[in-house]
């Protein structure tokens, strides 16, 4: 087992210069709370950019269902495809973000998991930073999952009524919405501890909303006790509210009823996951 | 390499009264007092699970006690967690890092959250990264990174500020002997330019060859404490050695030892000699006494003795005698390897 005496000289590191490094730093700084959050921000970029291939479900998600549906469901469901894309298009935009919003609970998770969270937390770090450092990372996300959406719906021919100021509007509340919910995802990693868990409740809590919901249909053929839910589902209400936006249509009833959709879910799930980072164990 | 280096160090480092740990119904810690001083390296010994890496958690404010008390550095672990964190590092058993990062830029995330401005903590990441051998491996990922690259590059971590105190748990644990020694080296080097160091270890040697003060820990509690030599001496003054002219006067010596010593001989491998461990006596000089008389009632008998001398008892031996339980099974896979 032991190597020769020989390569163990050879590779034992030059410390010598370690001792100049070690000299006391002076009375402790302590990171400002918007500076630790930036770092947390750059952090989860740098993991994108590292791992792009941690990008594909949020590509492939939005154009494959923009894509599918538009062509195949789009003639039968909307009369043309082209006019389908109206209402479709603002609904894939809503789908692509919230389908991806999981992925920072996952990544928080995974720092639980590896010790990475406690040195964090063994810093003189605001509790927050971690957490909004990283929705920032997730907010880069969901602007390049919206941006995959908008692009390929011109590409294919949808021309929003409402313009660049609508489409940046439509987009703004998505991403809201999308933070919103990653906030509860925060939470739920803090809780399961555990990546392939987040992704699990994710998609289990995610998926079945986005279909129960008016994005690709109206409900009008669905059943009686669906359509109530359909009715109350946020992600209805933000689909509408990206279309009112979009096509510049409706009277904003939709954008004030997403508007506290984000604001109730923050409030609920944000003091959670600061709550439970700050828990000691 | 003992290292109480003779840094001038105010008060504690650590003082910790009745720390009381529980998960479930199981007391993880029960009832651990700890003083360390400034300056120090105190080793923490004790086999898996008895409480080495709890006690580190409660000092580095990870976790809350459910009793006790503890001042790090002068600050209340309960109430003044801040002030505690920004003087200390931690440095985790398992390495801590980003495995999606590169060495470089894990380095800097620290230099930021520590307070470092940008140019700053890419300038520490570099010197860090040079003193530690990592230049040419600075724009890998970390994922690709060898074991003792990744321990030095955590330990570097910690040192992005000088911290005040070290916590190092378990530095070495599986690492092969050739990254250990390396590691050893980063300690008594940090320890040399003044850093605090606690250290919590399973290897018996380790903390011999790095720790001035070692308390050992059993079950959460504290069942010893001292330095190296204190502790060996409180197992007992070591074994008691004989080698003799003529390999037929065995026999006969071994009873006059037995009678004299009132202790069990051994006959050791080699026909010429013996041993016989000499069991825990408050003072030295009693075992001195009974082995010039045992030395005496040899040589009215006529059995000529080539040798005599006595050895000191192993750490292994200490531990074995004050926890009664064999220090841990990774210490034997570890003689293996390092022998």
């Amino acid at each position: 087992m032991s190597p020769p005496a020989a390569t163990i000289s050879h590779v034992v590191p030059e410390a010598h210069s370690l001792g100049g490094l070690l000299a006391p730093s002076g009375p402790p700084r302590r990171a400002g709370a918007l500076a630790a959050s930036a770092t947390f921000g750059w952090r989860a970029m740098l993991k994108i950019k590292h791992d792009p291939k941690q990008l594909t479900d949020v590509i492939a998600i939005p154009v494959v269902f923009t894509v599918l549906f538009t062509y195949i469901f789009g003639g039968a469901l909307g009369g043309t495809p082209g006019h389908y894309l109206d209402t479709l298009l603002p609904g894939t935009l809503v789908m692509g973000v919230t389908a991806c919003t999981m992925y920072g609970g996952a990544r928080l998770a995974q720092d639980v998991t590896t010790g990475v969270f406690d040195r964090f937390r063994s810093l003189s770090v605001w509790r927050g930073a971690l957490v909004l450092g990283g929705l920032l990372g997730d907010a880069g996300r969901y602007l390049l999952a919206a941006a995959i959406v908008v692009i390929l719906g011109v590409i294919i021919g949808y021309r929003p009524g409402g313009g660049a100021p609508g489409v940046i509007a439509a987009v703004a509340l998505v991403i809201g919405f999308g933070l919103a919910l990653s906030w509860l995802w925060a939470a739920v990693a803090l809780l399961v501890r555990d990546a392939a868990t987040v992704m699990n409740i994710g998609f289990a809590v995610v998926i079945p909303p986005t279909f129960a919901s008016n994005i690709f249909v109206q409900p009008r053929t669905m059943p009686g006790w669906l359509q109530a839910f359909v009715k109350v589902n946020p992600v209805s209400h933000l689909a509408d509210a990206a279309r009112d936006l979009m096509n510049n249509t409706g009277g904003g009833g939709a954008v004030a009823w997403s508007l506290i959709a984000i604001a109730a879910i923050t409030l609920v799930f944000a003091p959670l996951a600061l709550r439970l980072y700050g828990k000691q164990g | 390499m003992m290292s109480t280096t003779g840094v001038a160090g105010d008060g504690l480092a650590i003082e910790a009264h009745g720390l009381v740990k529980a998960y479930g119904g199981h007391r993880a810690l029960d009832g651990i007092d700890l003083t360390v001083r400034r300056g120090q390296v105190f080793g923490f010994l004790g086999p898996n699970g008895a409480g080495k890496t709890t006690t580190i958690r409660v000092l580095a404010t990870l976790a809350r006690a459910d009793g006790g008390t503890a001042r790090v550095l002068g600050f209340d672990a309960a109430s003044e967690m801040e002030e505690i964190r920004a003087r200390v590092a931690v440095t985790g058993q398992f390495a801590s890092l980003d495995e999606d990062l590169t060495g470089y830029e894990n380095l800097v995330v620290f230099g930021r959250l520590r307070g470092l401005s940008r140019a700053a903590s890419k300038l520490r990441a570099e010197e860090l990264l040079a003193a530690f051998g990592l230049t040419g491996s600075a724009s890998r990922p970390v994922r690709a990174y060898s074991g003792g690259m990744r321990r030095r590059l955590d330990i570097g971590a910690s040192l992005i500020v000088t911290p005040d105190l070290l916590f190092l748990d378990e530095p070495t644990t599986g690492m092969d002997p050739r990254s250990q020694m390396q590691v050893w080296d980063l300690v008594s080097q940090i320890a040399a330019a003044g850093t605090t160091v606690l250290l919590t270890t399973q290897y018996l040697e380790e903390a011999d060859q790095l720790a001035g003060q070692i308390a050992v820990i059993d079950h959460g509690r504290i069942v010893a404490e001292g330095t190296s030599a204190q502790l060996k001496a409180r197992v007992g003054a070591g074994t008691l050695h004989i080698r003799l002219l003529d390999g037929q006067q065995r026999h006969k010596a071994r009873g006059i030892l037995a009678g004299t010593l009132e202790r069990a001989v051994e006959l050791d491998s080699d026909p010429l000699a013996l041993s016989v461990p000499l069991a825990t006596r408050p003072d030295a000089t009693d075992v001195g006494g009974l082995i010039g008389r045992a030395m005496t009632r040899l040589s009215e008998a006529r059995v000529a003795v080539a040798g005599v001398w006595i050895g000191q008892p192993s750490l292994h031996e200490a531990f074995l005698a004050l926890t009664g339980l064999p220090a841990s099974p990774a210490d034997t896979d570890h003689k293996d390897t390092y022998s």
